[in-house]
């Protein structure tokens, strides 16, 4: 088990209460909350939490960054934290200096691959990319014959199309025409397309992890306040029943998270047993967002549909945040395909590996 | 809610995977050497006091009691890692498992010390079966209905009432039994209930068999008139049994078995389905491997949890209220999934068989040890709702 820095993640939180607080964001008339937010995590280090103190960053360990990622969850803060923690360690790994600012990465879609051209010029579209529109630059994963490249793109020498995604966070399509980055480097030594989304993967699945957290808190106290039929709702043996569901589907998605972050934090190297444990983490917390976030609505009545309550901050990033990095059909279907070629007398070794 | 749920990460220790190994050694050559047919033993009554014995005599059942009576003084992983390899090959275990589970931590807590002494090292050695007097014709997951009467006598009770459902009573020499000593007081229902030590082999006891759908005698009616038992083998407290059973629900609810009982459809299903699965297959098995990986790391979180001290109360109740879930959809889930696979019985009678014996007993698997809706409650209550 990882040790996590309980200062850090006190420090995180604290910012997070003042300036991420969804009933205050969610009543605010501008944007202006966001770059204030983003100036106190960048003043305190933690947008460049994976890159390494001698790069310009703070050096925390992987375990500390998932940790602010689930803390980001509970708060369903929409900001790139999460992409840009990703494009600092993508940059650091590949020795290419980090800048300041906001990020995201590219591609975030199993299937999505951008080329570079022998001049290296990147070609190629990328789809739902989180943040593309806000984020001042683009890390991306780019191959020039079959060899991945990571390099830094500046947004504005992308085309852009925005899409709002289903939480107006931005899932915008990039379009990379020739295109000159700003920095390029070969990527690490056996890095892969999928270490880049099990490293997604495993972001989103804290984040769903930490929000999930925070949709039965809020699923639960409602159903305290709210009376009807003349007694709280929560007295409701269906009501109470739907909540032990949702309970239980947030523990699978602390329990699933938990756990690949633990194998990601550990691991040596990539490998088929990181690939397991991360693509059932992915399959398992996106299954929950689903379950999870139809009861905390059921839950809540008309007042969760509406634009006032804060519900839909948490439900409709839960709801982007399943499709990022592979969908739970994405990586399900390559995870069965998996246990097929090993065999039905390999499942068990598998499943006990560890 | 009271306390945030919690899922450490844990992994099994080192001296666990040595023992993986042992364990595996032993499963093979046992059914190298016919000692049990891992494809067969599920549609049989699963009670074979050799093979206990033999298990018995590997040290692996009271793993992590104390030596003097018979115990190993092992972590309680090292003995999930031996319940769960016994479970996936379907070893027959029926006559030690519920002794080994349930009824001997609850003597060694509770027994006097001459029984400790003469019941513990007979459970060890795999030659004792125990079943769990709880269930009643008028009392089920209501456990606090149970009506069974133990009175007041010389030097002892007098047991008189049914006992229902009693798995395996015909085969056991003991149950723990659930009777009661007084009735219930308005300010607490569960008051008045008492635990007891019953030998079964003695006079003033009937046990009539009770089929089940699935063609199986597993379950017994259990008839007690004026059956006397001495004052030794009272369990822990006059009418406050509600208070030891409680304690150790979360080691009843959070192991493996409570997710595995239908896993060997699984390994067949992707036999049938092939090494090349086209994307609906694949994506299928991809999500049942994933749910199962993820159950079993909540179960051994749990069971870390334990080993560590703590009293994961409302996960041990979660692992078994989305573990029973998974058991039984699995059979209709891989029915799904097989539908396009050839049918040749050459194919897949091998899976068909163990499928309609799963698809047979997969009802029953979200009402023993604790209904859904009992568990459901439970974890209500953890969150305050009650």
């Amino acid at each position: 088990m990882s040790e996590v820095d309980s200062l850090l993640i006190d420090a995180t939180t604290k910012i997070f209460e003042d300036l991420s607080d969804p009933q205050t964001l969610n009543s605010a008339a501008t944007d202006d909350w966001r770059s204030a937010l983003w100036s106190a995590l960048e003043e305190s280090g933690l947008t460049l939490a994976w890159v390494p103190a001698d790069n310009g960053g703070s050096g925390a360990s992987l375990a500390d960054g998932f940790s602010i990622l689930e803390l980001a969850g509970k708060f369903a803060a929409p900001i790139p934290l999460g992409e840009t923690l990703l494009a600092g360690w993508l940059l650091s790994r590949s020795n290419v200096e980090c800048p300041s600012g906001m990020m995201t990465v590219a591609p975030t879609r199993p299937r999505d691959k951008i080329q570079m051209t022998e001049d290296n010029r990147l070609v190629g579209e990328a789809f739902g990319i989180p943040f593309g529109n806000l984020a001042e630059y683009i890390v991306v994963l780019a191959y020039k014959e079959e060899v991945p490249h990571i390099s830094l793109v500046s947004g504005k020498d992308c085309i852009i199309k925005g899409n709002p995604g289903l939480s107006g966070d931005g899932r915008d399509t990039i379009t990379f025409s020739n295109t000159t980055p700003i920095k390029i480097a070969p990527a690490p030594d056996n890095f892969s397309g999928q270490e880049f989304c099990i490293m997604g993967a495993t972001i989103r699945s804290m984040q769903i992890s930490g929000a999930l957290q925070s949709i039965l808190k809020l699923a639960t106290d409602y159903a305290q306040e709210r009376v009807a039929f003349e007694k709280q709702i929560s007295k409701f043996q269906a009501v109470q029943h739907n909540l032990a569901k949702l309970a239980s589907e947030t523990a699978v998605a602390i329990a699933a998270a938990g756990s690949a972050m633990d194998t990601i934090n550990t691991a040596t190297q990539y490998n088929e047993l990181v690939f397991f444990e991360v693509s059932s983490a992915k399959i398992r917390t996106g299954e929950a967002v689903g379950e999870a976030a139809a009861i905390a609505h059921q839950v809540h009545g008309a007042i969760g549909f509406t634009e006032e309550h804060i519900l839909h901050r948490y439900t409709q990033r839960l709801w982007d945040w399943r499709d990022d990095f592979g969908s739970e059909s994405e990586w399900a279907v390559e995870l069965g395909e998996m246990v097929a070629e090993r065999g039905a007398d390999e499942l068990w070794p598998l499943l006990t590996a560890r | 809610m009271s306390q945030a749920i919690q899922f450490d990460p844990i992994r099994l220790p080192p001296e666990a995977e040595e023992l993986r190994l042992e364990v595996r050694d032993f499963l093979s050559e046992e059914i190298a050497n016919g000692g049990f047919d891992p494809h067969r033993t599920i549609m049989k009554s699963g009670f074979d006091r050799e093979f206990s014995k033999r298990v018995g005599a590997r040290g692996w059942i009271g793993m992590t009691w104390p030596k003097k009576y018979g115990g190993h003084e092992r972590s309680f992983l090292e003995r999930y890692v031996v319940t769960e390899e016994f479970r996936s090959q379907n070893a027959p275990v029926t006559s030690h498992f519920t002794a080994d589970r349930q009824s001997g931590p609850v003597l060694l807590k509770y027994a006097e010390e001459h029984i400790k002494e003469d019941i513990l090292p007979k459970i060890t050695a795999g030659d004792c079966c125990f079943c769990i007097g709880l269930s009643e014709p008028n009392s089920g997951s209501d456990l606090f209905a149970a009506s069974t009467k133990a009175t007041r006598t010389d030097g002892g009770y007098l047991i008189n009432g049914t006992k229902l459902w009693t798995s395996n009573a015909h085969q056991a020499e003991y149950m723990i039994g659930l009777f009661r000593t007084s009735p219930p007081t308005k300010e607490n229902r569960r008051h008045g209930l008492t635990q007891f030590l019953v030998n079964l082999k003695q006079p003033g006891i009937t046990v009539n068999p009770v089929r089940n759908m699935a063609g199986k005698h597993d379950f017994n009616e259990v008839l007690f008139e004026d059956l006397f038992i001495p004052d030794d083998h009272l369990l822990g407290e006059v009418d406050s049994a509600w208070k030891q059973a409680t304690s150790e629900l979360a080691y009843e609810r959070s192991g493996p078995e409570r997710f595995l009982e239908t896993f060997y459809v699984l390994p067949e299903l992707v036999r049938v389905i092939g090494q090349k699965p086209d994307a609906r297959a694949a994506e299928g098995i991809g999500r049942l491997v994933a749910q199962l990986h993820t159950l079993r790391r909540m179960s051994v979180s749990v069971n870390g949890m334990l080993q560590a001290g703590k009293e994961p109360v409302i996960e041990g109740s979660i692992v078994k209220d989305v573990g029973t879930i998974w058991e039984q959809s699995l059979p209709a889930k891989a029915r799904d999934l097989a539908a396009f696979v050839d049918d040749t019985p050459s194919n897949r009678s091998n899976f068909d068989e163990l499928l309609q014996y799963a698809t047979n007993i997969a009802p029953k698997l979200t009402i023993q040890g604790g209904t859904t809706e009992v568990l459901r409650g439970i974890i209500a209550r953890g969150l305050g709702l009650r």
